[in-house]
């Protein structure tokens, strides 16, 4: 059985007329890395409240089909339980941080300490997520005197500490530079070699065809597709929904209108230039 | 001319963190530049020099020659609009609509012409269908384009836009190029805070890097990303086109596909 798995389900927030979601089924196997992506709005956040419970529980409204968690109805889940199952990361690390510690050392701690972990192996743990994350030289700072993208990352040490078997990550990198967004991915990528279920939202397309397993397209509250990732991304027809694509694909298209037509639609730089080098004279 | 001048410019926190060391630039009020580099290489605190949030504690900015150290901020902000990077940060009304005209309500106009400045901006944002929601209840990309109407609407020479593209999808990142457009029409200067390097080298003849407080290049996208220390230095990357071209030895300054393809013509069979 699917370690998470959506049958037909339909949500609707509370006061609104239209779906946020809309008969979607989808599922998603313990260990794999899915990445979400589609226009804004299009329920990519939403499916993420799903996941980790907040909808129905926090936001109330309606909710219709069939929704579990390790066998458990997302319905009548108790929500306490399933934090410590699925670990969540904030869009907005302005939102995500608490604000009430003084140091990025405390804020990595909150989660743990509320558990009620031992404070030494507090300690250990948030000396090595902060190493991981590349934020030792901050963990003395006070979380509000930090740069935009600094909160972003911290606000990531501070749910990758929690160590739970599933994490789903609402766009980690967007205030980050080429170089800590690359890193991110990395970080993301050894979490998954850990044995880690990641469900991951990005626009970053170009990384997520180099990392995901899977990929899901949101468009209006509905999946538009689902799938291997060199799969769903081959589809020129999903730019027209919205939905980023790969330069590499783009390239392809532009290639093709000379004349020139490679194997397979490369979905990454590197199988873009492993075919190109077979065809350079 | 027109133009924002840094001249030596350096900024020290009051908590004694030096952030920027030694700037020097002129930006015209006709150029559209980008300021790309590391997280906490010192890009916002330089462009808050810009429009006087920050005074420099040493050297002097000059906008269209006021030295911002004999103004107040709200003087200078008349002429430099900054959209603050957290739009939390600069949102405060009930309404899309009584944020976007606020200022020009502070103005003291009518509200005939508020409504009509009011609904401009929300057009070339794309925002219309907004205007009567709660800005604290709509996504997140779309209020930081409600921070950039609320700009817009003021009239500003110069537009400082913070990292505008985060999160942006298709249509909000077309959007934006669309705005880039407007404001190069409308006469207002522009100065870009982003870590896109494909919105970069699609939008911008300009661009400036920047890293450990310092400008380390300024220069045309084609200059920047062509310079391997550069990249390295400032923690940019080249766009996908730009890595695909110099793995295979076409050049270092291929910046699209556009481009790509036609560096590979009759080298393909």
């Amino acid at each position: 059985m699917a370690f998470i798995e959506l049958n037909d389900v339909t949500y609707t927030y509370p006061l609104m007329k239209e779906a946020a979601l809309k008969n979607i089924s989808y599922k998603f196997e313990k260990g794999k890395l899915y990445g979400v992506i589609g226009e804004n709005a299009g329920g990519k956040t939403t499916l993420c409240n799903l996941l980790r419970g907040l909808v129905p529980h926090f936001y109330k409204g309606k909710l219709k089909g069939s929704a579990t968690v390790n066998g458990e109805d997302i319905k009548t889940i108790d929500v306490d339980k399933l934090s410590t199952q699925i670990g969540y990361i904030f869009q907005n690390p302005f939102t995500q941080i608490s604000g009430v510690k003084k140091s990025v050392f405390e804020e990595i701690a909150i989660g743990l300490e509320n558990l009620g972990v031992e404070k030494g192996e507090i300690i250990e743990r948030v000396l090595k997520i902060a190493k991981l994350v590349n934020i030792e030289s901050l963990l003395q700072k006070n979380p509000n005197e930090l740069s935009g993208g600094q909160r972003q990352r911290v606000a990531f040490a501070s749910v990758i500490a929690m160590d739970t078997d599933t994490f789903v990550i609402d766009e980690p990198t967007s205030q980050l530079d080429p170089d800590g967004t690359e890193a991110i991915f990395e970080i993301i990528h050894t979490l998954k070699e850990q044995g880690k279920t990641i469900v991951l939202v990005e626009h970053k397309v170009d990384l997520l065809a180099e990392y995901a397993d899977e990929m899901l397209v949101m468009n209006k509250g509905n999946l538009i597709a689902g799938g291997p990732t060199k799969e769903v991304l081959s589809d020129l027809s999903l730019l027209e929904k919205g939905a980023m694509l790969p330069h590499t694909v783009l390239f392809n298209h532009e290639l093709k209108l000379k004349g020139v037509e490679l194997e397979h639609v490369p979905v990454t730089k590197e199988d873009c230039i492993s075919q190109l080098k077979l065809r350079m004279k | 001319m027109n133009q924002i001048l840094l001249e030596n410019v350096s900024f020290r926190y009051p908590n004694g963190f030096l952030a920027n060391e030694n700037l020097n630039l002129a930006i015209g009020q006709d150029e559209c530049v980008a300021i790309v580099g590391q997280n906490g290489a010192g890009k916002t605190t330089a462009v808050k020099l810009m429009n006087g949030l920050n005074k420099p504690t040493e050297g002097n900015v000059l906008v269209n020659g006021m030295n911002t150290k004999d103004y107040t901020t709200a003087q200078i902000a008349k002429y430099v609009g900054y959209v603050f990077q957290n739009p939390d940060d600069q949102i405060f009304n009930q309404s899309v609509y009584d944020e976007i005209a606020y200022m020009p309500r502070y103005y003291k106009k009518s509200e005939k012409e508020i409504k009509k400045s009011v609904e401009e901006a929300a057009d070339i944002m794309n925002i219309r269908v907004f205007l009567k929601s709660n800005p604290f209840e709509i996504p997140y990309t779309i209020r930081k384009f409600v921070t950039i109407a609320a700009i817009l609407v003021t009239e500003p020479q110069y537009m400082i836009l913070d990292e505008p593209t985060a999160g942006q999808d298709l249509n909000g990142t077309k959007t934006l190029s669309d705005l880039l457009t407007v404001l190069h029409d409308k006469n207002i200067g522009v100065i870009t805070i982003t870590h896109d390097m494909e919105f970069v080298a699609d939008n911008f003849k300009r661009v400036i890097a920047m890293a450990h407080k310092h400008i380390i290049a300024d220069g045309s996208a084609k200059d920047i990303f062509s310079d391997d220390e550069v990249i390295k230095e400032s923690k940019i990357k080249r766009t996908d086109m730009g890595i695909i071209g110099s793995e295979l030895g076409l050049g270092k300054d291929i910046l699209n596909a556009r481009e790509l393809v036609s560096a590979l013509d009759g080298k393909i069979n």
